[in-house]
């Protein structure tokens, strides 16, 4: 028996400490949900649903849905996230790996480096498009 | 219990004795937690957002809360000029709002088409499709005639017993959940209006 057990759990009593608090706490969940049921209760008697196929939408702006909402789009605005990868996220990683640079193993450092060789790629890529060229 | 002895509560009031019963209680509460649907029309809705705001303080009457979606809102405020392609819109929006809903047609658009009731494009009232609980005139209506069509309300609120064939609709079994939404046509909306909740006033002849 570990002597941190014995700080929630009185020997002598055989009562678990801790069971102040699971009463706190069954007492906070029965102020939050009772007032939910209720409501519920008072709804179920009170205020019959009038459900139809309006107020059933899956919409409430007034229009009606046209189509399914999972469809396929063109995925024209790629190069903009790869550019945004290369210019605003990798940072996000080059900072961290260049305050442990020193104490990095070889295959971290390779790991990185192959990351690295992801984003040139990315940015070759992204100049051969030419959109790194103003116009 | 009912409580019928007007006198007898004031007296008990007088004594420091609070009496209710439950209906009166449940309006209570339901007349002042009207939330309004957030959506304007026209320039009626620059007079409502200004008796939201810190001056007219609709706040005072429990309605500061306007919801931007229909499933929280209590009460349409009809705010401007319903044209006939936006009409089939406010009917649905109406449709998708909890019950027990209530509508002010607010301005002389939202009631007759007002100035632009001779156009081949505007409703000409929205209580051809939807059933108006209060009537503001006025183009545009000041805050205060708002103020006083909620206070208006209000009263038609307090005053809906919960019991009996004069209770509100939503507490009525058989009436209708949905009202029918306009389709345009090619000569304006079909049907032109919703015989249920509107007929065309009919002159009388004079025999």
């Amino acid at each position: 028996m570990r002597a941190s057990d014995e700080a929630f759990f009185n020997f002598e009593t055989g009562v678990n400490t801790y069971l102040p608090v699971l009463v706190l706490f069954l007492c906070a969940a029965g102020f939050a949900l009772a007032p939910l049921g209720l409501a519920w209760l008072w709804a179920k008697r009170f205020s019959p649903t009038k459900p139809g196929p309006d107020k059933n939408a899956t919409y409430e702006c007034g229009l009606q849905s046209k189509w399914d909402a999972r469809i396929q789009f063109k995925s024209g605005y790629y190069i903009y996230a790869i550019l945004f990868l290369i210019f605003d996220v990798e940072t996000v990683f080059m900072l961290p790996f260049a305050v442990v640079f020193h104490r990095l193993s070889v295959g971290g450092c390779l790991a990185m480096l192959f990351f690295l060789f992801l984003f040139l790629e990315g940015l070759l890529w992204a100049w051969k498009k030419g959109v790194l060229t103003w116009k | 219990m009912e409580v019928t002895d007007q006198e007898l509560k004031i007296d008990l009031q007088k004594q420091g004795v609070l009496m209710t019963s439950l209906n009166e209680l449940y309006n209570w509460g339901r007349k002042n937690s009207v939330w309004p649907l957030q959506f304007g029309l026209a320039c009626c809705a620059i007079e409502m957002i200004a008796a939201s705001m810190a001056r007219y303080d609709l706040a005072r009457f429990g309605a500061e809360v306007f919801r931007p979606s229909p499933r929280q809102a209590d009460l349409m405020i009809v705010a401007g000029t319903v044209t006939k392609k936006m009409a089939p819109q406010v009917v649905r929006l109406y449709n998708q709002m909890a019950e027990p809903k209530y509508v002010i047609a607010m301005g002389a658009c939202a009631i007759s088409g007002g100035p632009f009731k001779q156009g081949y494009n505007v409703l000409k009232g929205i209580d051809r499709y939807l059933p108006v609980d209060v009537h503001i005139p006025g183009c545009p209506p000041r805050p205060e005639a708002l103020l006083h069509a909620f206070m208006t309300l209000q009263n038609k609120i307090a005053s809906q017993p919960l019991t009996g064939p004069a209770r509100p609709r939503h507490l009525r079994a058989g009436a209708p959940s949905e009202f029918s939404v306009p389709q345009c046509g090619p000569h304006g909306l079909v049907p032109p209006s919703n015989p249920a909740v509107w007929r065309p006033p009919t002159a009388a002849q004079a025999g």
